[in-house]
């Protein structure tokens, strides 16, 4: 998978599982925690989705709001944990 | 149990213990990075004693409040156990988080210790520079944690023998609400509450309490660190930081510590529900585990969810429980009954919202619904329920629950007018409702706006503050409020604002985007549902007041809720 299939499953699994807005208009660079769009509790939750969606596991000491506070970096950080 | 019966103060069994065993382990601290390490009773006191040597040297006294500024650490407890070893009075300050605003939060540091006028701040290191600055000028001293001298042997001077009545600590919630209503509570108060529900359940030395729950919030600092210290139970700490963000450190600590008892609040329920991996629990055994929901509301689903995902290893029915309290009565007043499940009691939805009346229902009724019990009084509590105008109400009527009890607090610290509010004839009013029904307590909501996100308490009042700044907003125009989210088994937080211009425009994506940063970085608080209405859309009181409940409902029925 591209890293551009990996943003937009991405964006689609964040606007509505966890902002329950399918709608909403989310740019890639968008702060999404520090933004106050969604709690740092999801960060668990988009780790799992992450392995479930693209194989790829994220250890958790990735699962930080420095490495995972936007779309763009979420994939940056697992373009890297990627085998 | 002989836990607390006999002593004076809470570091008293601390002492007694790094005497009698002092090789026996008292706390194990599970590392960001799964190390362990353990602190034995003796070490742990010794650890204390230097805390208070540096603070006694540098002229803190007893009775002087210490705030402390740490990361859920080693240093946090030796910081803490030290001032009480002083006979000073310690408050755990929320730390920072990758979210807040640095800035902002060293301030919140300085409106603390103006308000309780605090003679000293242990900060972690990075802190001690800011900290400086701000309180220039103020007689508070500032040390940094690497400035304690580590001469790990409890030498020098022994423990201070403080009276039971004196006020052996304060909580606080976080906001500039709850910053002003720093909760005391008394060495007795708290050794009461240690043996009350120590017997409530069934507390024992061969029991291993372990925990993640934060130290400045009330259940991690009494259940998930006083507690087993006085009691003398094992206690294994996970930090809260790790634990949102990877929450099978707890199944696996359980496992390895053979772990006994944990509390959590509701919405932890849900959370390590959905986001534990089967792979990560093989050759899990939760049997010997009993988990208790406390701090929010609980949700019968909540636990039904978790049964479901647990249920296979090892965790029973009967391990879950209930307890029910707040900080003004050091931690709990209810407990489910022990060796029994909490009971589940079905009710007419309608009746129990419109009338107040909890008339019981069967599941399969249409506009019933479950209501899940937190158990009886515990020993030395009382527990009723009143009418608006204070008068004691019949089982199954909804009323707000009044407390009494040998737990209770001595006071907000400095703020005797906050106490005449709400405590009356010995009883404390808890502003939350709720019924009894065969002398089981129930609630059922809250009397004033408080909304209790995750086991925190967030004040409407100190989000609305913060929109009333955001550019765009009419001020005054903002409410703030809570709606239940049964997918995170907690409350979901709503804000309304009018604003000028017009609705669903670039000007209102920019509004809301500022109000959101605003409050994230402030509080913490993740909005769940921004909404820009035009002018008029809010409804006021007869005074002109925001009214926050009707609101509520008008969102509720316009939106659909979550």
């Amino acid at each position: 998978m591209n890293a551009q299939e990996m943003r937009d499953r991405l964006r689609d699994f964040v606007r509505s599982e966890l902002l329950r807005k399918p709608d909403y208009p989310l740019a890639a660079d968008e702060p999404l925690i520090t933004g106050g769009l969604i709690d740092s509790f999801a960060l668990a939750q988009i780790g799992v989705f992450v392995e479930d969606a693209f194989g790829v596991y994220l250890p958790d000491t990735d699962l930080t709001v420095a490495n995972m506070d936007t779309i763009e970096q979420m994939v940056t950080c697992i373009l890297k944990a990627r085998p | 149990m002989t836990v607390g019966l006999d002593y004076r103060t809470l570091i008293e069994p601390v002492t007694e213990r790094a005497r009698r065993d002092p090789d026996r382990p008292s706390v194990v601290l599970i590392g960001e990075d799964g190390s362990e390490e353990t602190v034995t009773a003796a070490q742990f006191l010794a650890n204390a004693a230097d805390y208070a040597a540096v603070l006694r040297a540098a002229g803190i006294r007893p009775r002087d409040i210490v705030i402390l500024v740490m990361r859920h650490s080693k240093e946090l407890l030796s910081a803490f156990w030290g001032a009480l070893y002083l006979g000073a009075i310690p408050s755990i300050f929320p730390f920072l988080s990758e979210k807040l605003d640095r800035s902002l939060y060293v301030q919140q540091v300085r409106i603390l210790v103006a308000h309780c006028r605090a003679r000293a701040v242990i900060a972690f290191p990075q802190f001690k520079p800011d900290l400086a600055a701000l309180l220039e000028g103020v007689d508070c001293q500032i040390f940094a944690t690497d400035e304690v001298p580590r001469r790990a042997a409890a030498e020098g001077q022994p423990p201070h023998e403080a009276m039971p009545e004196t006020v052996a600590l304060l909580q606080h919630s976080s906001g500039s609400t709850g910053l002003q209503k720093g909760v005391a509570l008394s060495h007795r108060a708290i050794l009461n509450q240690v043996r009350g529900y120590g017997r409530a359940v069934a507390l024992s030395e061969s029991d291993v309490i372990v925990s993640w729950m934060p130290l400045y919030h009330d259940g991690g600092l009494i259940a998930g660190c006083v507690m087993p210290l006085v009691a003398g139970v094992r206690l294994v700490l996970i930090s809260p930081f790790h634990w949102v963000r990877d929450p099978k450190v707890l199944f696996q600590a359980v496992h390895r510590h053979r772990g006994t008892l944990t509390w959590l609040p509701n919405f932890a329920f849900n959370h390590c529900a959905r986001n534990v991996r089967d792979r990560d629990l093989v050759g899990v055994d939760l049997s010997c585990w009993r988990v208790i929901n406390a701090a929010e509301p609980v949700r019968w689903d909540s636990h039904r969810l978790f049964l479901e995902r647990f249920g296979r290893y090892g965790l029973t029915e009967r391990a879950l429980a209930v307890a029910y309290g707040m900080a003004e009565a050091t931690l709990f007043v209810t407990a489910t009954p022990i060796d029994e499940s909490p009971h589940v009691d079905w009710v007419e939805i309608r009746a129990l919202q419109e009338e107040r009346r909890a008339l019981p229902a069967t599941p399969e009724a249409a506009g019933s619904a479950p209501m899940t019990s937190c158990g009886l009084p515990i020993e030395g509590a009382e527990i009723g329920t009143v009418d608006d105008e204070g008068r004691r109400l019949p089982e199954r009527w909804v009323g707000e629950i009044v407390v009494r009890a040998d737990c209770l607090f001595s006071g907000y610290y400095l703020r005797p007018d906050l106490d005449a509010k709400v405590l009356r004839d010995g009883w404390y009013f808890t502003g939350d409702m709720g019924y009894l029904a065969d002398g089981q307590l129930y609630v059922s909501g809250r009397k004033n706006d408080l909304i209790i996100v995750g086991g925190k308490n967030v004040y409407p009042n100190d989000l609305e503050a913060i929109a009333n700044e955001v550019p765009g907003v009419r001020p005054g125009r903002a409410v703030a409020f809570g709606v239940p989210d049964p997918r995170l088994g907690t409350e979901a937080v709503v804000m309304v604002c009018e604003v000028n211009g017009s609705t669903g425009s670039d000007e209102t994506r920019r509004i809301e985007s500022e109000l959101r940063r605003r409050i994230a970085q402030q509080t913490e608080v993740t909005l769940h549902d921004v909404r820009l209405m035009d002018t008029r859309w809010l409804i006021k009181t007869s005074s002109g007041k925001l009214a926050r409940t009707a609101n509520r409902e008008k969102y509720l029925r316009e939106q659909g809720g979550p």
